[in-house]
Order: structure tokens, then C-alpha cells, then sequence
């Protein structure tokens, strides 16, 4: 596989899943111990209504509008399943269940409704994502990574999702005690004069955006599957959260490669001639993970000690 | 157009629609309350995920059989068999590990409906032409329902209800109280089973419906919904029933009415719909009930402040606090209490010394436990208490009490 067409074809796809699903599962760790894994799934689902909603108002399907929507739509989801969980005294997992189901319902109504046939955006391309499209078509080959050209070329997905992971991993460092406090002692954190509520807030927008980046290249299935996955079977190699991240991101780097590579390569091994979709296969090689890791994890059982210590 | 769709008149396939639906909301309906209630909502958002691999992998196997491919009998019996086993794993998942319900909802969704997109990819490229709009289980496609498939919805619908007439007791002792439950010898984890194997059976019959993203707001929201309206267990899940049938019938109408609307979607704004009425207007649990009692109670409190000041002769400059004076006719407007504000501020003062007397005397330990600022103490001690009360502080001098 590692023949002239790598570079061009499958360096920047392979790149681009890395990332995301680093990006995403940074911020999951956190997520899966306050026991809020479920926000990424909601999150996932109402991106659909935010980028139909930002393509009506400009009519074009461009990144940035997309992007500013999307995250529009995540924050306004948010906030309406913390006021309805308030005001209607509802549990969080009902409140986000109607909140996200409706909205779902909304994006794919508006879709119907408005006439983008013509465009590429469908529900499908939502879910699915098309990381395999997402080629660097100036490559020759690995020379042209010193090649200012050929770089130029580059799918703008690679940068952002670059950045993105940055941003994310730069909050998590930045805030790397409050954020642990909060997590493992909400009260305690609160005395310390930790501002607990905004701190949350601020994970669950670093969650969003993380998610709302990853959708734009990899589709929301990865997503949901990455915020979940990786943090889920590092939980059970570990009890101390430094080491639970460092196993998350392993983990992460392990799905999108091998995902991508039995996506992409795996069927020709069987003897098929397409390759199949590379974001559900991440997210099944992830979930191959987490069941190995439930299975002889040293720390997988609730007590938390090591199994025949 | 929209009566006529109301009223059934919009051909075969509109009422076909129809009435599966509403069978459908019905179900799924009932069915959601119990889930609610157990607070394992989002558990129907695995299983409903979980069925994709599962019609895939059916769809595959009656092809490689030679057949059709899209018998719809028996690609809900391997979705409704995938799900099973999604649960299976949810269930040993947060039996086994360390994992909540939460993160193992997420990862079976994700990893489940991951693989189902591969198969679909698989069967994308397996046969060409052939592929039959299994995308369409994602969403749901109405317009091309069969007789046959009305039935298969119409059947499981009815199956699924007389299992929760006969389940109905134990699944809503589990859902409040499993300890007693379990107390009583109910076994706890087979009825836990045999709930989500409802829910599973709903999803199934949903799918060619609304499709398996849209099904877990048929499941949640009339259980929702109906929670708002009453606080008996029975009468939610009879609500709940009839919410979700109406949100139901309704949205396939609608949707019928008008060429683009899809059927899925439609029904569950429908639902919204009935939610965000319930939300604001619903009796004491509801928004504007809530905002209501609010500022009741914020005129109680400003009256009783101000009578106490009255009694006190001191000046009272708070705005809120003079209209509502004035207004009960307690103050004239200049500021000077009225003979009946006078009365009423010298009964104030009164009752919050026999207050003080009683939160400071043991034997009225349960009373006094009951001291916020605002009872009358009339409806907490009777006239002879109250009397006795009276005597250590001495009677009323020249103030009719």
C-alpha cells in the first residue's frame, strides 16, 4: 500500500480520520466519566438541522457558513435540553431525547421542503460522511510533501481538522485541573471556587466543536463513535486519567488506521472489488477495541482493582 | 385538503398510512412510559440504531438465498434480531464493567450502526439495481406501503400491546421501585428484559414507518408528554397511548396533505407540537402553572412584609409592596393604614410573636417545623392551642384579634 499512490490517494483520508478521531475523543474522556457520553450523540444528530438552516440563508454549500450553523444548531440544543430538563423537570436523558429527535426531524423536513436537488446534501452524506473522497489530488508522491504547490492543494479539511484538534487539545492542557476537580469532585471543586457550571458549558462546546469539525470531513457516525469508543475501553486499561487519555488517543489512532486501511483494502483481500465505507468501519474497528478491552481490560470491573492482584 | 386527509379521503395509500401509524403511535406510546419511567429512555435509541446491521445482513442472506431481498417480514425479523443483540451487549456491559448505561448506549449505537453502514455499502456493490432503498429504513418511506406490510405493522402493533396489558403490574412496580421489586420476589432482571424487548418490538414495526432515527421520539416523547397532565402511573401510560396514536394519525395526514412532506419527520414535529403546548400550559407542572404560582407566592410574602411594617409604624417605601396594600384596601393612598389595615398588621405582628412562642417551646416541635414566614397559624394549631399560646404572651390590648 505504500506504493506512489499513498500519498495522493489515502495519506490525507488517513490523516484527516486521525485527527477527527483524536479531536473527538479528547474531549470524550471527560464526557464518558461526568456521564455525559449521550451529549455527543445529541450533538451529532442536530448538526443535520444546523447545516440545512445555514445553506437556506446563503444558498451555497460552503464550509464556513455550514460550520457556524452547525455550531449555532449544537449550542441551541444544548441550551433548549438544560431548559427543558429545568423547566419541565424532566431527567437529562428524556430532555435530550426529545430535544434531539425533534430537531433531527426538523433538519430532514427542511431538507425535503427546499429544493437541493441540485446540491450535494442529503441525509446520507450527514451520517455517512466521505472521507474517502477527500483526496490530494496535486500529490505525486511523497516528495510533494516539501513541494509549496502541491501543498497549496492540500483538501482544506486537513488544516482545519489540524486546528481543531490543536484547539481542543490546548483547552484540555489550559484547564487541566479544574477540569480533572470538577470531573472526579463537582462539590469540592465548587469550594475551591471553581466556577463548575461555566467550566461544563465550556467542555460541552469543546465537544461540539470538535464534533461539528469532524462531521464537516468524517460524517456524524464517526463522531459519536469516537467521542464513546476510545474513552470507553481506556477507562478499563487504567484508573489514572493521564493514563486514560494517553490510552484514548492509542486507541483513537488505532480505529481510523486500521479502519481505514480494512475499509479501503480489506475487500480486495476477500476478493470484492469496492472498498466499503471507511467512516462505519472506523467506527466498527473502535467497537472491536472497546469489546476486547470489556473483555481483559486489567481495570474493567466497577471495584476498579487489577484482576488477580 | 388537510380535512380531507384528516377524514381519511385521500385514497388507499394515504389510509393505509394512516391507520398503521396511528396503530403505530399507540404502541409506541404506551410502550415509552414504562421506559421513561425506568429513566432508560435513550436506551431506545440503541436498540433503534442497532437494528441496521441486522437488515443489512437479512437483506444479504435472502439474496444469497435467491430471493427477493426485500421481504419485509424477513427484514424485521433480522433487524428486530440484531437488536437483541445490541441490548444483549448493552445489558452485559453495564452488568460487567465499570461502564454507566451511558457511554455503553453510546458505544452500542455507534458501533452497531457503523457496521451497518459498511453492509450497506456492501450491498451497494454487491448487486447494482438491486439495492432496494434500504437507506429508506433509516428515515422511513410511506409511499410505497403494501396491504402486507400495513398488516405486519397492524399485527406486531396489537401483539406489542397485549404484551404490556399483561406485563403492565410488574413493569410499573420495576420501573418505580425495583428494589421492592425484587423484594417481592419479581424477577427484576427478566422484566427489565421483557421492557426493552417491547421497545425493541415497537422499533421494528416502526422502521418502515419513521425510520430508525425518528422512532426513539415516538417512544419518548407522548411518555413525556403525558407525565405533564397527571402524576398516576396508569392514566400517563392510557395518555401516552392516546398522544402518541393522535400525534400519529395526525402527521400522516399532514404529511399526505402535500407532496414533499415526509411521513416521519412530520409526525414527530407533530409530537413536539403537543409537547411544547404541554411544556408551557400543562396544570402545576407546567411552565406558565409554575410562573403562576410564582408570583402568588411573591405577593404573599411582599403583603405579609408589609403588614408587618404597617404594624410596626414603619415607613414603607418598596413599590410592589404599597400597590398591593392599596389595593386590598389596607393603606389609603397617602401611605396611612386604614382601620382594617391596622386590624390586619396587629394581627401580623401578633401571630409572628405566638410564632416565636411556639418555635421556642418543645412541645410544639412538630408545629414549629412548619414555620416559613407565610402560614397562617390558624392551619397549623387549633383554637385552644392557639389560646393557651395567648396566655403566655398576655391578650390583645384595644386590637380585635
Amino acid at each position: 500500500m505504500i506504493g506512489s499512490e499513498f500519498v495522493p490517494l489515502s495519506l490525507t483520508p488517513l490523516l484527516i480520520g486521525i485527527f477527527a478521531a483524536v479531536a473527538c475523543a479528547l474531549p470524550g474522556n471527560f464526557l464518558v466519566l461526568r456521564r455525559q457520553a449521550l451529549i455527543g450523540d445529541a450533538i451529532s444528530h442536530v448538526v443535520l438541522p444546523g447545516i440545512v438552516v445555514a445553506f437556506l440563508a446563503t444558498g451555497v454549500i460552503s464550509s464556513w457558513p455550514m460550520m457556524l450553523g452547525a455550531a449555532g444548531a449544537a449550542i441551541v440544543a444544548v441550551v433548549l435540553i438544560e431548559a427543558i430538563r429545568r423547566l419541565g423537570r424532566i431527567e437529562p436523558g428524556a430532555a435530550m431525547g426529545v430535544v434531539f429527535t425533534s430537531m433531527f426531524a426538523g433538519g430532514v423536513l427542511l431538507l425535503e421542503l427546499s429544493d437541493t436537488s441540485n446540491v450535494h446534501l442529503d441525509v446520507e452524506h450527514a451520517l455517512f460522511g466521505n472521507l474517502e473522497s477527500l483526496i490530494w489530488l496535486d500529490a505525486t508522491g511523497w516528495a510533494s510533501l516539501l513541494d509549496r504547490e502541491a501543498l497549496l492543494g492540500l483538501p482544506v479539511e486537513l488544516p482545519r481538522m489540524a486546528a481543531t484538534l490543536l484547539a481542543v487539545a490546548v483547552f484540555i492542557l489550559l484547564f487541566w485541573r479544574p477540569l480533572k476537580l470538577s470531573t472526579f469532585d463537582e462539590g469540592f471543586a465548587r469550594t475551591l471556587g471553581i466556577r463548575t457550571g461555566l467550566l461544563g458549558l465550556a467542555l460541552v462546546i469543546a465537544a461540539a466543536v470538535a464534533a461539528v469539525a469532524a462531521f464537516d470531513a468524517v460524517g456524524s457516525i464517526i463522531v459519536i463513535a469516537m467521542f464513546i469508543c476510545p474513552p470507553a475501553a481506556a477507562r478499563m486499561m487504567t484508573n489514572r486519567l493521564e493514563h486514560q487519555i494517553a490510552w484514548s488517543v492509542v486507541f483513537a489512532t488505532a480505529s481510523a488506521i486500521a479502519g481505514y486501511v480494512l475499509a479501503g483494502y480489506g475487500p480486495l483481500w476477500f476478493g470484492g472489488q469496492d472498498a466499503v465505507s471507511a467512516a462505519g468501519m472506523i467506527a466498527t474497528v473502535s467497537g472491536v477495541i472497546l469489546a476486547l478491552a470489556a473483555g481483559f481490560g486489567p481495570c474493567r470491573t466497577r471495584s476498579g482493582a487489577p484482576q488477580g492482584g | 385538503m388537510i380535512r380531507d386527509a384528516l377524514l381519511l379521503q385521500l385514497g388507499y395509500n394515504a389510509t393505509l398510512v394512516a391507520i398503521g401509524a396511528t396503530l403505530l403511535g399507540v404502541a409506541a406510546g404506551v410502550t415509552g412510559t414504562f421506559l421513561f419511567l425506568r429513566k432508560r429512555a435513550l436506551v431506545s435509541d440503541a436498540i433503534s440504531h442497532a437494528t441496521l446491521p441486522g437488515v443489512c445482513l437479512a437483506f444479504i442472506v435472502m439474496v444469497a438465498l435467491g430471493g427477493d431481498g426485500r421481504n419485509l417480514v424477513g427484514l424485521l425479523l433480522g433487524s428486530a434480531l440484531s437488536a437483541w443483540v445490541g441490548l444483549l451487549c448493552l445489558t452485559w456491559i453495564v452488568r460487567n464493567t465499570r461502564l454507566a448505561e451511558d457511554a455503553a448506549i453510546g458505544a452500542v449505537l455507534s458501533v452497531f450502526f457503523g457496521l451497518g453502514i459498511v453492509l450497506l455499502t456492501v450491498i451497494q456493490t454487491m448487486s447494482s439495481g438491486r439495492q432496494a432503498g434500504l437507506e429508506s429504513f433509516l428515515l422511513g418511506a410511506t409511499a410505497g406501503m403494501l396491504w402486507a406490510d400495513a398488516m405486519v405493522i397492524a399485527t406486531g402493533g396489537a401483539l406489542t400491546l397485549l404484551l404490556i396489558l399483561l406485563l403492565r403490574r410488574p413493569m410499573t412496580m420495576v420501573a418505580f421501585d425495583p428494589e421492592y421489586a425484587a423484594a417481592r420476589g419479581l424477577p427484576v432482571t427478566w422484566i427489565d428484559l421483557a421492557m426493552m424487548g417491547l421497545v425493541m418490538a415497537v422499533t421494528v414495526v416502526g422502521l418502515k414507518i419513521v425510520g430508525l432515527i425518528l422512532i426513539v421520539a415516538l417512544l419518548i416523547i407522548p411518555a413525556v408528554t403525558a407525565r405533564f397532565w397527571t402524576e398516576r402511573s396508569d392514566r400517563v401510560v392510557l395518555l401516552s397511548g392516546l398522544l402518541g396514536g393522535l400525534s400519529c394519525y395526525v402527521g400522516a395526514a399532514l404529511s399526505a396533505s402535500a407532496p414533499n412532506l415526509p411521513t416521519g419527520p412530520i409526525i414527530v414535529l407533530v409530537s413536539f407540537g403537543f409537547f411544547a403546548v404541554s411544556l408551557f400550559l400543562a396544570p402545576s407542572r407546567g411552565v406558565l402553572a409554575a410562573v403562576l404560582r410564582h408570583f402568588r407566592f411573591q405577593r404573599r410574602v411582599h403583603l405579609r412584609q408589609g403588614l408587618l411594617a404597617l404594624a410596626q409604624g414603619q415607613p414603607i417605601y418598596e413599590r410592589l409592596t404599597n400597590r398591593l396594600l392599596r389595593r386590598a384596601g389596607l393603606v389609603r393612598p397617602d401611605g396611612v393604614a386604614t382601620d382594617k389595615g391596622r386590624a390586619r398588621a396587629a394581627k401580623a405582628l401578633r401571630d409572628e410573636r405566638r410564632w416565636q412562642v411556639i418555635r421556642a417551646d418543645q412541645a410544639y416541635e412538630a408545629a414549629a417545623a412548619l414555620y416559613d414566614g407565610l402560614r397562617d397559624i390558624e392551619t397549623v394549631l387549633t383554637s385552644d392551642q392557639i389560646a393557651e399560646v395567648d396566655r403566655t404572651i398576655g391578650g390583645p390590648r384595644g386590637v380585635p384579634a
